[in-house]
């Protein structure tokens, strides 16, 4: 009897080991050809406008002459801005979860935290067109408008048109989206640490002040990078949130409250309706430009979370 | 009159000052997500109306529903989870099982990790060139096929992850009856994690069913219903897109309406996976 199930039994081990090894391939497969396709559809704007593609803001679909600068400085500004409004007060969030917050509210508030990390982009940036943009114009840009002289160094950071869809209304959207996300994951971080660490710190008599600001936090300042740097990654690329508020000007942007575009948000706006080859393979380049940036900092962050896994 | 405090004081004070700033944060987030939140219930609840499940997209000033765009994202979303569920879960057995601890298997991880937070245009970009491209047109294929990319590494994540906490004992015990690893894995690992790797294509599920940007430009949208999948089709985050940035006010309407029924959606599905995998959260 053995000996007739014994040659099925030999068979299916190896195709099984097959099938599994090639579906894992499959998702590096996907990545390399990620980037090859980016390449390729990238490389004829690339070549045609060489390193004036980095520099240039000239974006003219009719004349054909494109450059990134501006689209690249907005990706940056939008992405640094909103970490800059969202990191602290994720921290904050995650400490008063992990250490501050009576357990009965601890959980149910994790929970919608969590929940509300995984509400679609298009949504939040739905609220700020219709919600924040008219409320912000109103009631903040208007106000500083008139009271700061325009020719003034302050003045000129804050110029623009007071309608609302402006780098900096994008960046405070761009910063409510990944708060959520961003807490979720510190709060996991800080529950990593083994609670004698804690302990020992308050039995020195640690205020709970210090014993977050000189324990905990230096306890994962590794991990804690690497979701910086996970939520820079996430603000880089952000799509519909963006592509609804900031206002798509290609030039470059010169004032806080000016419209401006991202590299992902000028894709979205215009990859459907472009005609030319030129215009496709431009906005096709743009995705390279984009997917470089990103993998480099998802690189680093994934480096810097390697012991722990979100 | 100088207030001299005492070091213990000012410590106690510096604390209890961080203290308030913790909570005040907390506050302040959970107000900016209430106030979201309510502007979504308040203008989505308004459009939501008898026609919106019977009628299609319509155009600007007449009356209409939503019925293409539901239909077309329910069908692209299946499918995409149709490969995402074969391709991750095999993907997530074999980083669990047998490959996993090899150099390939620590490349594969990492760089599924960063497929996992990369942005979703880029896939959109991708799908565009390799099919809607050589294809000649957009597709509903091509569509479930962004999706499906971008919920593969969803699902590969966490079934390595439910597998991984599946206790040794199992393992041993199918090779001590002398099965090979496919039938042990197939009769008793999955078997055991069931309801971890359903919770792994709910989560994968709900990621995708938002997703606007991969969508844009591979189904592109219809204006009628469709179920061929050949052609151009309908889907709610597009419709709502397009509807939202419109001018015309039935539009923006069902917009918000669509909005709704999406998020009303993924939290339903977060909450039925975190419900699924609440036996496994004992880590």
């Amino acid at each position: 009897m053995a000996s007739h199930a014994a040659p099925k039994k030999d068979l299916a081990d190896p195709i099984f080991r097959a099938v599994a090894f090639s579906a894992a391939t499959l998702l590096l497969v996907t990545l390399g050809g990620l980037m090859i396709s980016l390449i390729i559809g990238g490389w004829p704007a690339l070549s045609t406008f060489g390193l004036s593609f980095f520099t240039s803001t000239t974006w003219n679909p009719v004349t054909e002459v494109f450059g990134a600068a501006g689209p690249i400085t907005g990706t940056l500004i939008t992405a640094v801005l909103s970490l800059a409004i969202a990191l602290p007060v994720a921290v904050f969030i995650a400490v008063f979860l992990t250490q501050f917050c009576p357990r009965l509210i601890a959980q149910p508030v994790s929970t919608a935290i969590e929940l509300l990390a995984g509400i679609p982009s298009i949504v939040y940036g739905m609220w700020g067109l219709f919600v924040f943009a008219p409320w912000f114009a109103r009631h903040v840009q208007s106000p500083i408008l008139t009271a700061l002289p325009a020719d003034s160094f302050w003045g000129k950071l804050f110029a623009g048109v007071p309608n609302g869809a402006n780098i900096f209304t994008a960046s405070i959207i761009l910063a409510i989206m990944i708060l959520p996300y961003m807490a979720a994951v510190f709060r996991e971080l800080f529950r990593s640490i083994p609670p004698q660490v804690r302990e020992a710190a308050f039995g020195l008599g640690c205020t709970p002040y210090e014993v977050v600001t000189s324990v905990l936090i230096p306890y994962v300042k590794k991990g804690m990078v690497g979701v910086i740097m996970l939520g820079f990654g996430r603000a880089l690329g952000e799509t519909m949130a963006v592509t609804f508020i900031i206002g798509n000007a290609h030039g470059f942007p010169n004032s806080l409250f000016s419209s401006g575009s991202t590299l992902a948000s000028t894709i979205a706006n215009e990859f459907a309706e472009a005609t030319s080859d030129m215009h496709l393979s431009s906005l096709i380049a743009l995705g390279l430009v984009l997917f470089l940036i990103t993998f480099t900092v998802l690189a680093i962050a994934r480096a810097l979370l390697s012991s722990q896994r979100y | 009159m100088e207030i001299a405090f005492t070091r213990a004081q000012r410590r106690k004070l510096a604390s209890q000052i961080f203290v308030g700033v913790c909570i005040a944060a907390a506050a302040i987030a959970l107000i900016a997500l209430g106030l979201i939140m309510f502007s979504l219930f308040t203008r989505g609840f308004s459009g939501i109306d008898g026609l919106i499940f019977t009628h299609d997209t319509p155009g600007p000033d007449s009356a209409g529903g939503l019925r293409n765009a539901i239909v077309g994202s329910i069908l692209m979303c299946t499918l995409a989870m149709f490969i995402a569920v074969t391709v991750g879960v095999l993907a997530g057995t074999w980083l669990a099982e047998i490959g996993g601890d090899s150099k390939y298997g620590h490349a594969v991880r990492f760089l599924n990790d960063v497929l996992l937070s990369a942005p979703s245009i880029l896939v959109g970009l991708f799908i565009y060139e390799m099919m809607v491209r050589p294809m000649h047109g957009f597709s509903g294929w091509a569509g479930a096929m962004a999706l499906g990319v971008l919920a593969t590494p969803v699902v590969t994540r966490t079934t390595e992850d439910i597998l991984n906490l599946q206790p040794n004992a199992l393992r041993e015990a199918g090779m001590a009856l002398g099965a090979s690893q496919w039938i042990t894995v197939r009769t008793i690992i999955w078997k055991a994690a069931r309801a971890g790797l359903l919770t792994g294509g709910l989560l994968g599920f709900a990621r995708i069913s938002g997703e606007t940007a991969p969508i844009l430009f591979t189904s592109l949208n219809n204006q009628f219903f469709n179920t061929d999948m050949g052609q151009p089709i309908a889907s709610l985050p597009v419709v709502i897109y397009q509807f939202a940035m419109s001018p015309f006010d039935n539009w923006q309407k069902l917009a918000w309406a669509g909005a709704l029924l999406i998020t009303a959606t993924v939290l339903a599905i977060n909450i039925l996976g975190r419900w699924l995998a609440r036996d496994q959260d004992h880590r």
